[in-house]
């Protein structure tokens, strides 16, 4: 493993890896030094062309905690607005010596293209509504924190399926590891290509939840929408947005999950975000774990 | 004093466990079962003597081997004073001082017994005692998850050879070795039998567990 990419390019025995050496990680987050010394010397630069609270700061922390340096770098505020590429960006990175470089970036491929323009290992922390495999890691993780496992369990993905990066990687990771996905979103807003996808669809979410142990539901990404996906937001939160009544309808043992940002009283009731049942902050937790485990792997050995 | 191997020829290690491992033909059993076992009872004892009585005393066995011997420990101070001894296990792995001569290894567990480690005599518990880099490593992570009142090593094999200045408390048995030799431990824990065997060095790309 060289670069995060895809969660496609993961095999089982690799992406098992990532969870139970974020499992040791975790107690790291619990001491009073919570540092290792693992990546010293080496310098992480945080490449963010896109809005991110959570996963920019959430790799900061990540790579700090295995003390690397760590450079952030947003496109708001430096050369990319007086416009540079991504690929004179890359080099210049590449010329002050980056070991590692996550990227965020609005069109999909863009993780790609750059590990092939510089030496140090890319991580995708999420290009355009390609992939996002950090996240989709973390909510493997959560998962198999609060019920024991992957492998056999029923998971509901819900909301926009087209612009989620989060829901492909979760797709393909979550088929990997045994998990049996299906998808629910409005026609509208399923990819023309889900058929090709390792996964189940349904357009009725009520009939869905029956039979499910986790219930991941996804933002209406509003900023990438040029079309109408759906008649009024309210209707969409009628017919897919998980309350109280649906929330009752799932198995006593599910789990609600959310990737953030979510959006209370669209795509969930803030009774029902603020439930037990609700992983959100433990996901947040889990992240920092998760990618100190990958920044580890992919920059701490040879 | 002179810790000469012995040449017992005839301790070809219990016929019931089949060893399965590479080399396994040509390495020389140099402690057996039963050996392994006086060895560890002698060590708890040696533990108890110098601890008068190991009241704080916390036993941290480094992974993967010397987590077993740590247990074992355990089990005999209590048998001997009646008391159980807090005992864990210690990984390593983020402090070695080599972790850019290989590809990124996986992690082992530590286990810190819930009494923590502040104000404690920690004994740390490995099976081979080589180049001493294990136990530096295992003093850097030490330090970051607290503060012992005192650290003492106790090892099953010592064969020689320190890069560090670095020496144990409690040795099972001094190994003189030559380092085209490696020495390899089995615990009934991990590979169905107890025995430490003497055979011909394995390449060493990256030194693939150099203690």
């Amino acid at each position: 493993m060289r670069h995060l990419l895809s969660t496609g390019d993961l095999s089982r025995d690799e992406a098992t890896l990532v969870l139970d050496t974020a499992a040791e990680l975790a107690q790291v987050s619990g001491r009073s030094v919570k540092k290792l010394p693992t990546l010293r010397g080496r310098t992480v630069v945080n490449l963010f062309y896109e809005d991110s609270t959570r996963t920019r700061t959430s790799f900061e922390l990540a790579a700090k905690r295995l003390s690397a340096d760590v450079i952030n770098f947003s496109a708001k505020g430096s050369s990319v607005s007086k416009g540079e590429s991504l690929k004179d960006t890359a080099l210049t990175l590449q010329a002050m010596g980056a070991d590692g470089v996550v990227v965020r970036h609005p069109a999909s491929g863009a993780a790609h293209r750059l590990a092939g323009w510089v030496d140090g290992a890319v991580l995708n922390a999420g290009d355009g509504t390609h992939e996002h495999p950090t996240q989709a890691l973390l909510d493997a993780y959560t998962m198999r924190a609060r019920t024991g496992r992957v492998e056999g369990l029923r998971v509901a993905v819900v909301g926009d399926v087209l612009h989620s990066r989060v829901a492909r990687s979760n797709v393909l990771l979550l088929h990997t590891l045994g998990a049996e996905v299906t998808l629910v979103a409005p026609p509208t807003l399923m990819p023309v290509s889900v058929h090709t996808w390792p996964c189940a669809v349904s357009y009725d979410l009520d009939a869905v939840l029956p039979k499910t142990d986790v219930v991941m539901l996804l933002r209406v990404q509003a900023e990438r929408m040029q079309n109408a996906f759906f008649p009024t937001a309210r209707e969409y939160s009628r017919r897919y947005g998980l309350d109280r009544d649906r929330l009752a309808r799932l198995p006593d043992h599910a789990i609600v999950m959310h990737p953030g940002p979510m959006v209370r009283g669209m795509e969930i009731s803030a009774e029902v975000a603020d439930s037990a049942r609700s992983t959100i902050s433990e996901q947040v937790a889990n992240g920092v774990s998760v990618r100190m485990a990958a920044l580890y792997l992919l920059l701490g050995g040879s | 004093m002179c810790a000469r191997k012995r040449a017992e020829s005839d301790a070809e290690a219990s016929p019931a466990a089949d060893p399965t491992a590479p080399g396994a033909q040509t390495a020389r059993t140099v402690l057996d079962g039963p050996e392994i076992q006086r060895a560890l009872t002698r060590i708890a004892h040696e533990v108890l003597e110098r601890t008068k009585g190991a009241h704080d005393v916390t036993l941290l066995g480094i992974p993967s081997r010397g987590v077993p011997l740590a247990r074992r420990l355990a089990e005999r101070v209590e048998q001997v004073e009646g008391r159980a001894v807090p005992w864990g296990s210690l990984d390593i792995t983020m402090y070695r001082d080599d972790l850019r001569l290989a590809p990124a290894r996986a992690l082992g567990r530590t286990e810190i017994p819930p009494q923590g480690v502040d104000g404690r005599v920690v004994v740390l518990v490995d099976d081979v005692l080589f180049s001493g880099r294990t136990v530096r490593a295992a003093l850097d992570a030490l330090n970051d998850i607290g503060r012992p009142r005192a650290v003492q090593l106790a090892i099953l094999v010592d064969r020689g050879h320190r890069e560090l200045p670095i020496r144990a408390d409690y040795v099972g048995k001094n190994l003189p070795t030559s380092l085209r030799e490696s020495v390899d431990v089995r615990l009934a824990e991990l590979d169905g039998r107890d025995a430490v065997l003497l055979g011909p060095a394995r390449p060493r790309p990256g030194e693939e567990d150099d203690r």
